[in-house]
């Protein structure tokens, strides 16, 4: 069948290629293309007079002028990207913990006990992912206020009820971020969990493994893929963000890269330093991505 | 029926099994009580917020803590910053609207094209674009809102910020819905309808049109849903490439907003629109996938909502 397959491909070739041309030529011209411009405009130079980007096209007349610019201000005195660089990825960390932390038994609950609630179950978890992420920070803004709900519900418990939890709180950005990310992570986490082979765990039982272990032994193992897979889901949008810290704080102290990288973008002169921020994050995530490109191409190829 | 059955069930005060000492001899088929009430203290922390913005865009004065009655000034009134009336906030709804239908349009049929024919044309290339389309999906947005910042706005200047460049990013952005999707649904169809319409004597086109489509429709139509939705929902590749205040959507507005602005339920206001947006999209898409999914063996309603959530 498989060789039937083969000549059959090998004759409709065109029939394929012409089905995927618009989209790879879409992908190329508006995917591809535009991190090489990016590395043109790092590697470029700015016109002094206009304090406007230079691009340079050719990779061998790159400058390294506006990266050696961001490394100064990363690490040489009077640096002041160092250390939202450093909030981005502690911030990133606890946030991810959190959200594991909540959104693992959930998920775990809703694909193993939920019985002929399972729909109902999904309809809920699935529920915030088709409300928009403005919508979710909007909503706590509403109740974060000064004089918000939140504030009188904690007076109300006799709890000092006039914090200013917008004021640049890295507590309120921390629990914004996993309240934004997490329906992903529990969506991702559930298509994994619910696959898991129920005979397996059966069987664990059977075998006279205690609840705990066979959680620990066998279902921990198996999902280890779900939580991989979760992990990278919240982390790479998290590592991009800078929306969230601006609404729920909007103070110097709590920016994240992601702020860096935007407020540069627009500052006359430094959009290039803008473009070589944005590269080396892309540098950082670049393993990571890969890891996650290759696993799924695999698991695809395995199906 | 079934909702009352679990009523007398989850009513904590008569535990229905009998707890036994040491855990070997626990029933394992016990309901797992705290695992339960945790997942519905999420259920209540990730929905209760949005709701309580919902009604308070129904408030009917400015105040977000206060119920002062209910009114639907926020949207149409006159006299006050309204949805319907203030020209900015009309506007950010029409932009909306309209880059959701253009992504839409373009990005579905593009997308489903490009999933079928790197499916079936096997080569390096096809591998290579397969890795460039999976990459699309997982790299940050706000790289990628970057990259095409730099792109209109340093290389090919004649697109321009904007609504073209809005919808170029968005489609990009959004492509791997229809293409994933349709992915996985042709692994599941499998090679042999295509084939008995070959030794029929249906023409490989022919084929395509008339057995592979249909089958393919409910997963075209998942990421359909998908596309517009993420589009409504999307800002920051809007953002970073809308121009001036006329290509603003919803997003947009409602962050430059926030603090100070066009504060108050008006903004609550846009943001239910944009909800009911979403939400309309998905009750059309899961109507519409149960009806093209029945008869299935592995149809069922936990089956379209996973689909149509993209999972």
């Amino acid at each position: 069948m498989t060789g039937r397959g083969d000549s059959d491909n090998r004759r409709n070739r065109w029939l394929w290629i012409g089905l995927a041309a618009p989209g790879a030529i879409w992908l190329l011209v508006l995917f591809v293309v535009p991190f090489y411009v990016m590395l043109a405009v790092a590697g470029g130079g700015i016109n002094e007079f206009f304090q406007t980007v230079v691009p340079i096209w050719n990779p061998l007349h790159w400058s390294t002028w506006n990266f050696s610019a961001v490394w100064r201000d990363i690490f040489g005195s009077g640096a002041f990207l160092g250390s939202p660089a450093l909030r981005t990825v502690l911030y990133t960390a606890i946030a991810t913990v959190i959200s594991l932390a909540i959104a693992y038994p959930v998920a775990y609950f809703v694909s193993r006990y939920a019985g002929r609630r399972k729909v109902m179950f999904l309809v809920l978890l699935i529920a915030p992912f088709w409300v928009s992420y403005m919508m979710r920070m909007l909503a706590w803004i509403d109740l974060l206020q000064q004089g918000g709900l939140f504030n009188s519900a904690l007076s109300s418990v006799g709890l000092p009820g006039n914090t200013n939890w917008l004021g640049g709180k890295s507590i309120t950005v921390i629990l914004g971020l996993v309240y934004g990310y997490i329906p992903y992570l529990i969506l991702v986490l559930y298509a994994y969990l619910d696959r898991i082979d129920q005979s397996l765990l059966e069987a664990a039982r059977d075998l006279g493994l205690s609840k705990w272990r066979t959680f620990w032994h066998v279902t921990i193992p198996l999902s280890k893929p779900a939580i991989v897979a979760g992990t990278f889901i919240t982390v790479l949008p998290m590592l991009g963000d800078y929306y969230t810290n601006q609404l729920l704080s909007g103070a110097p102290g709590t920016t994240m890269i992601g702020n860096a990288i935007e407020g540069q973008l627009d500052a006359p002169g430094e959009t290039g330093q803008g473009a070589v921020l944005a590269l080396m994050l892309l540098g950082i995530l670049l393993i990571p991505m890969a890891y996650y490109v290759i696993s799924t191409a695999r698991a695809s190829r395995d199906a | 029926m079934a909702s009352t059955v679990d009523k007398a069930v989850t009513t904590p005060s008569r535990p229905r099994t009998v707890r036994l000492p040491g855990r070997q001899g626990a029933n394992p088929w016990r309901r797992p009580w705290a695992m339960e009430g945790f997942t519905w203290l999420y259920i209540i922390w990730s929905i209760v917020p949005i709701a309580i913005a919902v009604l308070f865009s129904f408030n009917k004065g400015a105040s977000q803590s206060t119920w002062q009655g209910f009114s639907t000034k926020w949207y149409v009134g006159r006299g006050v910053t309204s949805v319907l009336h203030n020209p900015s906030l009309h506007h950010a709804v029409t932009q909306t609207l309209v880059l959701a239908v253009l992504t839409t349009v373009i990005c579905v049929p593009i997308g489903v094209g490009f999933g079928i024919g790197i499916d079936r044309w096997r080569s390096r290339t096809s591998t290579g674009l397969n890795f460039v389309m999976i990459f699309s999906f997982v790299v940050p947005e706000l790289l990628l809102a970057v990259a095409l910042f730099l792109l209109v706005t340093q290389a090919l200047t004649f697109i321009g910020l904007g609504t073209e460049a809005e919808v170029a990013g968005l489609v990009v952005w959004n492509i791997s819905w229809p293409a994933i999707i349709v992915r996985a649904r042709l692994v599941s169809i499998g090679r042999s309808y295509e084939e008995a319409a070959a030794d029929l004597g249906a023409s490989r086109l022919g084929a395509i049109r008339r057995v592979l489509l249909p089958l393919l429709l409910p997963a075209i139509f998942a990421s359909a849903v998908l596309v517009f939705a993420s589009t409504v929902d999307d800002f920051v590749i809007v953002e970073q490439l809308s121009s001036t205040a006329a290509t603003q959507p919803m997003s947009v507005l409602i962050y430059a907003n926030v603090h100070g602005g066009l504060s108050g339920p008006a903004l609550n206001a846009l943001a239910t629109i944009m909800l009911l947006f979403s939400v309309a999209a998905a009750l059309i898409g899961f109507v519409a996938y149960r009806w093209m999914t029945r008869g299935e063996r592995t149809s069922g309603n936990a089956d379209a909502l996973t689909s149509i959530a993209g999972i």
